[in-house]
């Protein structure tokens, strides 16, 4: 047999194959899990952009959409709508989210923090479309029609969970050894979070800021609720309903012509493109804001 | 410029009204950052060192149900250093966040006792804690400048977030990073980020950001345990600068350092201070017997 025989190290301790064995398992099948991820993103993507190309041009994206059954309009007013929708629904949800962040974690007592924390998680997983009766309930019913607005507020109420968490998330990573030497320079305490906390934690809130803006922005369920009958042409009064682009890809995908169907996926495709291009921007700001925290 | 240090040069030129003036004062004078002595930045800034005397009475400090301090009396002087040592936990760390008030930021941190800066007991309840971090700088372990600010404006940090006005912060900026040594290493980047100098350097941005708000006692707690032995010294030897005009509490784990710097070592253990001396005897002559076993390294 070898030279080694009978060495400490040769021996076989029975188990150590199976070790390897073992081993070689979980890590083929953990590289397998990651491969299959991106191969959902991939066909889910390809296949949107494939479907949709053809109806995809400047006059797709010019044209508000025809009556109902036509198909040589376009989708400005869907995409007028959406902008109008998720911006008002970005500005009621993310200042609110940042506060009751920096209140969670600069000043509230930890009970309370964690009380506000699990509050939060509760929200997020609240099914969307429950929020979207919630908003029908609240806003639609009383006012007898529907409304931009009502649509802002369902998608402010899905972001303002999003928005908190991440903020948390990023201002706990703030060095605490940032926040000592401002207390031992005398700076209040306000006034640490201000000049010293949220400049340095900047880049990753933004990141979850624009997080949750792509997460709301494809958003349908609460919008078929309360924001789904609109009039003709680009509209931009928020007191009306207003189109949107996924309101567009689900009542064009209901319906009988395959036009109206490659329009709902040239419709995806954009939505898709916005989504991706929002999260390519957050990475960005989030890596700039890791390299501050020293992370 | 800076009015307050050029001022008696400014009644001689005011005879002598020469373009040249200005450039030779600045030239003429000894480096500011060498000089220390009786016409040095210091005196500028504190015209004596009657006041900066720190006593404890009594000092007890908690986290929870933790008795980390145990009744600590002990004084340290004006235009001195003491340094702490002791082994880990031993409350060295606990105690010295008592002096300016940081230990109660920890939640369910308190303490009990007295600290006298000069006449104040700064626990007394009429104390305002911002005057008393003002009055009491610190410098941490790691060096920890403001990563979001450059230079110049660390070092005003302390006076900008307390409202100082515009006009005093170039000066005293300055002022402060020729005390911390790194004026002539900085002085070309003062708009750059911070976070960019070696850690040495940051460490004395960071004492430069303590001195700017001009305090009578700083802080140090083991402010060369994450430097490499030349920024060590570098950092020693502005602590023999600095006690001219701040009364210097340094705690150490390094013992060689604590007999470089102090003139005064007090060692604790177990939450209680069990010797305090001037430094030479208490490494080489001290009266109790724990004493010498850490010293020489028998535990800890």
């Amino acid at each position: 047999m070898s030279p080694g025989e009978g060495h400490a190290l040769m021996l076989d301790r029975g188990n150590l194959k199976r070790r390897n064995r073992v081993n070689r398992v979980v890590t083929i099948s953990s590289t397998a899990a990651a491969l299959f991820a991106v191969a959902v993103l991939v066909i889910v993507v390809t296949s949107v952009v494939t479907k949709g190309i053809g109806a995809i041009s400047l006059h797709f994206l010019t044209t508000p959409m025809g009556l109902f059954g036509d198909t040589s309009g376009g989708i400005s007013n869907a995409i007028v709508g959406t902008a109008i929708i998720v911006g008002i629904a970005a500005v009621m949800a993310i200042p609110i989210g940042l506060l009751v962040a920096i209140y969670t974690t600069e000043f509230a007592p930890p009970r309370i923090g964690h009380a506000v924390r699990f509050a939060l998680d509760l929200l997020n997983g609240v099914p969307t479309i429950i929020t979207g009766i919630f908003v029908y309930g609240l806003i639609v019913v009383p006012q007898k029609h529907q409304s931009g607005f009502a649509g802002s507020v369902a998608l402010a109420i899905i972001m303002l969970p999003i928005v908190a968490r991440t903020a948390q998330e990023v201002l706990t990573l703030v060095p605490a050894t940032l926040k000592e030497a401002a207390h031992a320079l005398g700076i209040a305490r306000w006034r640490t979070t201000v000049r010293v906390t949220l400049p340095t934690a900047a880049g990753g809130l933004i990141t979850g800021a624009l997080l949750s803006v792509a997460r709301v922005a494809g958003e349908t369920a609460p919008l078929i609720l309360v924001c789904s009958i609109f009039g003709q042409g680009v509209l931009t009064e928020p007191g009306q309903a207003l189109a949107s682009i996924p309101v567009f890809i689900f009542q064009s995908s209901e319906s009988p012509s395959p036009e109206a169907h490659t329009q709902a996926w040239a419709a995806a495709s954009i939505l898709i493109a916005f989504v991706l291009v929002l999260n390519v921007v957050a990475r960005a700001f989030y890596a700039r804001s890791r390299k501050r925290m020293g992370a | 410029m800076d009015s307050s240090r050029f001022s008696e040069t400014a009644t001689v030129t005011d005879s002598n009204p020469e373009p040249r003036t200005s450039a030779e004062a600045g030239a003429g004078r000894p480096g500011p950052t060498i000089s220390f002595g009786a016409e040095g930045p210091a005196k500028s800034l504190k015209p004596a060192r009657e006041v900066g005397n720190v006593a404890l009475e009594s000092l007890h400090a908690y986290y929870g149900s933790n008795h980390a301090v145990r009744g600590v009396s002990l004084g340290f002087p004006a235009g001195k250093v003491t340094a702490i040592i002791g082994p880990s936990g031993c409350g060295k760390s606990t105690m010295v966040r008592c002096i300016n008030r940081m230990h109660e930021e920890i939640p369910g941190a308190r303490a009990e006792g007295k600290v006298m800066l000069d006449e104040i007991d700064l626990y007394d309840p009429s104390i305002d804690i911002v005057a008393v971090r003002r009055s009491v700088g610190m410098v941490f372990q790691k060096p920890n400048p403001f990563p979001t600010m450059s230079v110049i404006d660390n070092v005003t940090a302390g006076l900008r977030l307390t409202g100082a006005s515009r006009s005093e912060m170039d000066d005293r900026g300055r002022e402060a990073l020729v005390g911390a040594g790194l004026w002539e290493e900085v002085k070309d980047r003062l708009k750059g980020p911070g976070t960019g100098l070696s850690g040495g350097q940051q460490q004395r941005l960071c004492i430069a950001r303590a001195l700017a708000v001009d305090p009578e006692v700083m802080l140090m707690d083991e402010p060369c345990s994450a430097l490499d032995p030349v920024a060590t010294l570098k950092i020693e030897e502005l602590i023999g600068e600095l006690k001219e005009r701040v009364t210097i509490v340094i705690v150490t784990h390094n013992m060689q350092q604590a007999a470089r710097v102090a003139d005064t070592t007090a060692f604790m253990l177990g939450g209680e201070l069990v010797e305090v001396g001037a430094t030479d005897k208490l490494f080489t002559n001290p009266d109790d017997d724990r004493t010498e076993q850490y010293v020489t390294g028998k535990f800890g």
